[in-house]
């Protein structure tokens, strides 16, 4: 599954050092032994980051890696990097203090679908919300597994686990669909069994100022094997994912005979390529101010059984909260001068005594 | 009206103190009304001490006694230290305003009401069946019957405001009149109305009218057979101004960030009675803090903790509930053993409780309230000015021990007033503290590699080359900061975390005591009491009790000497607002017979009550 080739050497320069560095697979990982089960959708994902930082050129030194709990988040302890193991689900909440207090910093946050999704889903949609400069990686197996198999905020309806013997009776998280309710800037999806998906996305999620959310497809081989595969397997992936391309017509299958439209009832529908014709297909953009479109595609998929799209579903621009917060202190320090404290304290009425 | 404030055509007489207490409906303005008095008279030279009461509900029903916001204020030619027992005036603007108060007042004491609003509609809704001016229940008291909503209007004419509006002037009236009644200055009062309301000039001209005519009333009236003058007080030199704790603590932590050099960063959700010193930070952007206002509790602590890690000045600020929010961001700050000042203003609870009421019952719930061993120093605050020192003291705490700390105030300290000599800049303590940025064993950075004599660990920060590094939540290895689940280790750790705090009891100050000759009996008291127990202790001793007084502002570790302090005497009174919680925890280190006074009514002791106790336990 984990194919050990090393990622392209790019150079940098990294703080204190004038000549230029070059960064390999190596630099990123940690001492520690990695403990997810054997056979783990993890290991891909770590892999695909490991190998894709050295491509983008940031020092490990200004890495930080939050996480919340739940079996992903012990992926900071495997990086080579600066990372903080925190609570569950409050990774986003303390990412964004790292991330204001530090514009410096490549923030990423990893969290999964009952620590994103259901203990944290609070601090998750308020920092999409605010666009705080964060590059956030949902790792999604529709299952708890560090508490050894309880039905999570994705798991589908019916599904027995050991707290649902009668069958969970909880409708799903659709976590694009929340992440563009969220007014998230940046949105993608991407799954475990295509490390040049993965990186490509998230290469486009760390490019992407402000927050960016990725879902992850990934198979818990222990208490929720196979949960995917009916669209991530090799050969089911053309029929089944629908690669989504900034200014592409929206098409899949092996030979492209399928397409999106947008139907008479306002609905995104899957159609036969031939039998509406190629101008009706949709032609995906990213750039849409307006999330409805974005929303809809994310819709099209009730679960990961049907035909589903990947790839980034929307990618605009919006204020970061850091930035603007610290432009307000600029702001005021230029207008003001520095904080003076002996005039502060000495401000209002006083009086000698 | 001239610059002379001592009207001249009338009897003065001469007083030391007075209490004043200006109650009203809680759109009448009675904080604003007691806050100019308060200005005034502070700058006149008076001790002062004050305290506001107002409802929970931003706009209870009008004229109930549910909404009724008051204002008491204290003013003194001696050093006071407290707001008041009772009050010597009530100004009730309305009947609720004279029921809510009238409890409080001592016989013989001055009711001024605006006689106005004593008709049958606002006697209904205050629960009256009787007209009180009429059927002689307040004949213990010398009224005073002002028609100020009429003779407001009758002033407001010439300036062009509509009725409706001119009658909400109707509290620079009342203040109008006490100010004569305590020959305060009237320019302060006058400048602040042209000031505030500037741009909006028909607003202005109304309430200088009103207190104008409020002034002249009087001076003119037939009914005020006396204006007192109260004399500067003797305070120690220096310059002087007003603060209310909530202010003194936000500007404490001003100075910490720049007696450290670290960006200050504030995490914090709105709260009664915290929520100022998020408005007061807020507006100080030039000194380069970063305020957020979260979308809760943990989001506040939590981000703050990020702020900590990633190297700037952490700090959250709550009240009671939110501390049981942030209880476990505080657990992941005692392992991660990263700086945290965490602020609990105490309200009345449990649970919501009384948003705007004080209590000291937290003490227990921040020294005990979290899961596993985690313990965390705590600091608590004594008197409004001293928010400032107690900030700067938990800051320090925090930076040279790497721990969160909690800085207690209360609901009183938060919003009470007094009069704060002004520190000198130049004497505030140095907070610097060095990053690591050197690997400390051999090749390798070791983030627990603790410093052998404070405990602390390093601090290296993201940007760091060649320090990264992996902290969290999960039980780490001596030293190497890996994960470790190891039995020796995790006892070792849980040993050095309580050592770390406990060892700070060698680094604050020794209890002090203020003693006289032979006494048995010490009144020992933590954070808001300390004004009220002065007081009461003074009070008793005048009465020739002997009778010690100590306060802590240290309550985790205790001062070192506390145990040799409390072995000196036969019985230890402590007071507190809540049901013996400092009683608790003396009783379970040191060998001591505490007696407890304990009141739990959401107010403040009056120091007639810790001087009766002290009476009784004299006798």
């Amino acid at each position: 599954m984990i194919e050990e080739t090393n990622g392209h050497a790019a150079t940098t320069t990294t703080n204190g050092h004038a000549e230029p560095v070059t960064f390999t697979r190596k630099d990123f990982q940690s001492d520690q032994e990695v403990r997810w089960c054997p056979g783990c959708g993890d290991y891909s994902v770590l892999t695909a980051v490991q190998l894709l930082l050295p491509e983008l050129g940031v020092a490990p030194e200004n890495l930080v890696f939050v996480s919340g709990i739940g079996c992903s988040s012990r992926f900071p302890y495997y990086m080579n990097t600066y990372g903080l193991h925190s609570i569950h689900g409050r990774a986003p909440a303390i990412a964004t203090g790292i991330a204001v207090a530090r514009p410096d910093l490549d923030v990423w946050v990893i969290t999964g679908d009952g620590d994103g999704l259901s203990i944290g889903g609070n601090h998750l949609i308020h920092a999409l919300r605010r666009n705080v400069d964060l590059t956030i990686v949902l790792f999604n197996n529709q299952i708890y597994g560090l508490t050894k198999g309880q039905y999570s905020p994705t798991s589908e309806v019916g599904k027995v686990t050991k707290s649902t013997p009668f069958g969970s009776i909880d409708h799903p998280f659709n976590p694009v669909s929340l992440a563009i309710g969220s007014e998230a800037t940046f949105v993608a999806r991407t799954h475990d069994m295509d490390r040049k998906h993965m990186q490509e996305t998230f290469r486009r999620a760390q490019a992407h100022h402000g927050s960016s959310f990725v879902e992850v497809y990934q198979n818990c081989n222990v208490f929720n094997d196979g949960a995917f595969e009916a669209v991530t397997a090799r050969d089911a992936r053309a029929d089944m994912l629908i690669d989504l391309h900034h200014g592409q017509p929206i098409r899949f299958g092996k030979e492209r005979e399928r397409g999106v439209i947008m139907n008479n009832d306002g609905e995104t529908e899957i159609v036969e390529v031939a039998a509406v014709g190629e101008d009706r297909i949709l032609v995906h953009d990213e750039t849409r101010h307006d999330p409805s479109l974005a929303f809809c595609l994310s819709r099209l998929a009730d679960s990961p059984s049907q035909p589903t799209p990947v790839g980034v579903f929307r990618a605009v621009e919006r204020p970061v909260y850091g930035d603007t917060m610290n432009r307000q202190i600029a702001d005021a320090q230029e207008r003001e001068g520095e904080g003076n404290l002996e005039a502060l304290l000495n401000s209002g009425a006083t009086w000698e005594v | 009206m001239g610059t002379d404030a001592i009207p001249s055509t009338r009897d003065r007489e001469s007083l030391d103190r007075v209490v004043i207490k200006f109650a009203g409906d809680s759109g009448d303005g009675m904080q604003l009304t007691g806050d100019r008095f308060t200005e005034v008279s502070a700058a006149f030279g008076n001790d002062l001490a004050t305290m506001p009461d107002y409802p929970a509900e931003i706009r209870a029903p009008a004229g109930t006694v549910a909404g009724v916001s008051a204002f008491q204020v204290h003013i003194s030619d001696h050093d006071i230290s407290t707001p008041g027992d009772t009050p010597n005036v009530l100004v009730a603007m309305n009947p609720a305003a004279l029921k809510a108060c009238l409890r409080d007042l001592m016989p013989g004491a001055a009711i001024i009401v605006n006689s106005d609003s004593f008709e049958t509609r606002n006697l209904d809704k205050a629960g009256y069946t009787a007209n009180p001016l009429e059927d002689g229940s307040l004949d213990a008291f010398t009224v005073y019957e002002v028609p100020m909503t009429s003779m407001t209007l009758e002033a407001a004419k010439e300036t062009g405001a509509k009725p409706r509006d001119a009658e909400r002037s109707k509290n620079f009236f009342a203040l109008g009149v006490v100010s004569w009644m305590y020959s305060r200055p009237v320019e302060p009062v006058s400048d602040w109305i042209s000031q505030r309301f500037a741009n909006k000039p028909i607003v202005r001209d109304a309430n200088l009218a009103a207190f104008k005519a409020g002034f002249n009333f009087g001076e003119t009236a037939e009914l005020f057979q006396h204006a007192f003058e109260i004399a500067p007080a003797v305070l120690p030199k220096g310059r002087y101004r007003n603060i209310t704790g909530n202010v003194a603590l936000a500007y404490g932590m001003l100075a910490a960030s720049r007696q450290s050099g670290l960006e200050l960063f504030l995490g914090s959700y709105p709260i009664t009675p915290a929520s100022d010193i998020l408005h007061e930070l807020s507006k100080h952007k030039s000194f380069g803090v970063r305020t957020m206002q979260a979308e809760d509790e943990i989001s506040g602590i939590g981000a703050a903790l990020g702020a900590a890690f990633a190297g700037q000045l952490a700090l959250t600020t709550t009240s009671g509930p939110g501390i049981d929010l942030k209880s476990e961001t505080i657990g992941l700050a005692v392992s991660v053993e990263l700086p945290l000042v965490i602020v609990d203003i105490q309200r009345g609870g449990p649970s919501t409780g009384l948003p705007t009421k004080t209590e000291q019952a937290d003490l227990l719930h921040v020294m005990f309230g979290r899961h596993g061993e985690a313990p965390v120093p705590i600091v608590a605050a004594k008197s409004p000015g001293h928010c400032f020192d107690a900030a700067l003291e938990a800051v320090r705490i925090a930076l040279k021990y790497r721990t969160p700390v909690f800085l207690l105030s209360d609901g009183y300290l938060a919003n009470a007033a007094e009069p704060w000599r002004i520190p000198d800049v130049a004497d505030l303590p140095d907070l610097r503290v060095e990053f690591t940025t050197e690997k400390n064993h051999g090749e390798e950075f070791w983030p627990y590699l603790r410093d052998p004599e404070t405990l602390a660990r390093p601090w290296a920060i993201p940007g760091t080359p060649g320090l990264m590094h992996r902290i969290g939540g999960l039980e780490k290895e001596d030293g190497t900061g890996n994960i470790s689940y190891e039995p020796e280790n995790h006892e070792k750790m849980v040993r050095l975390r309580a050592a770390k705090v406990a060892g700070i009891a060698k680094d604050i100050p020794l209890l002090e005591v203020d003693k006289v000759e032979g006494s048995r009996l010490l009144v020992l008291g933590w954070g808001g009491t300390w004004g009220v127990l002065h007081a009461g202790v003074y009070r008793a001793r005048a009465r020739n009790r002997r009778v010690d007084l100590a306060h802590l502002v240290h309550l985790n570790p205790f001062p070192a000497n506390l145990g040799e302090v409390l072995a000196g005497y036969d019985r230890v009174l402590v007071p507190e607002l809540n049901l013996g919680q400092l009683s608790k925890l003396l009783r379970m280190d040191y060998d001591v017979d505490v007696v407890g006074l304990n009141k739990i009514k959401g107010i403040h002791f009056r120091a007639s009550e810790i001087e009766s106790c002290i009476m009784e336990l004299t006798d």
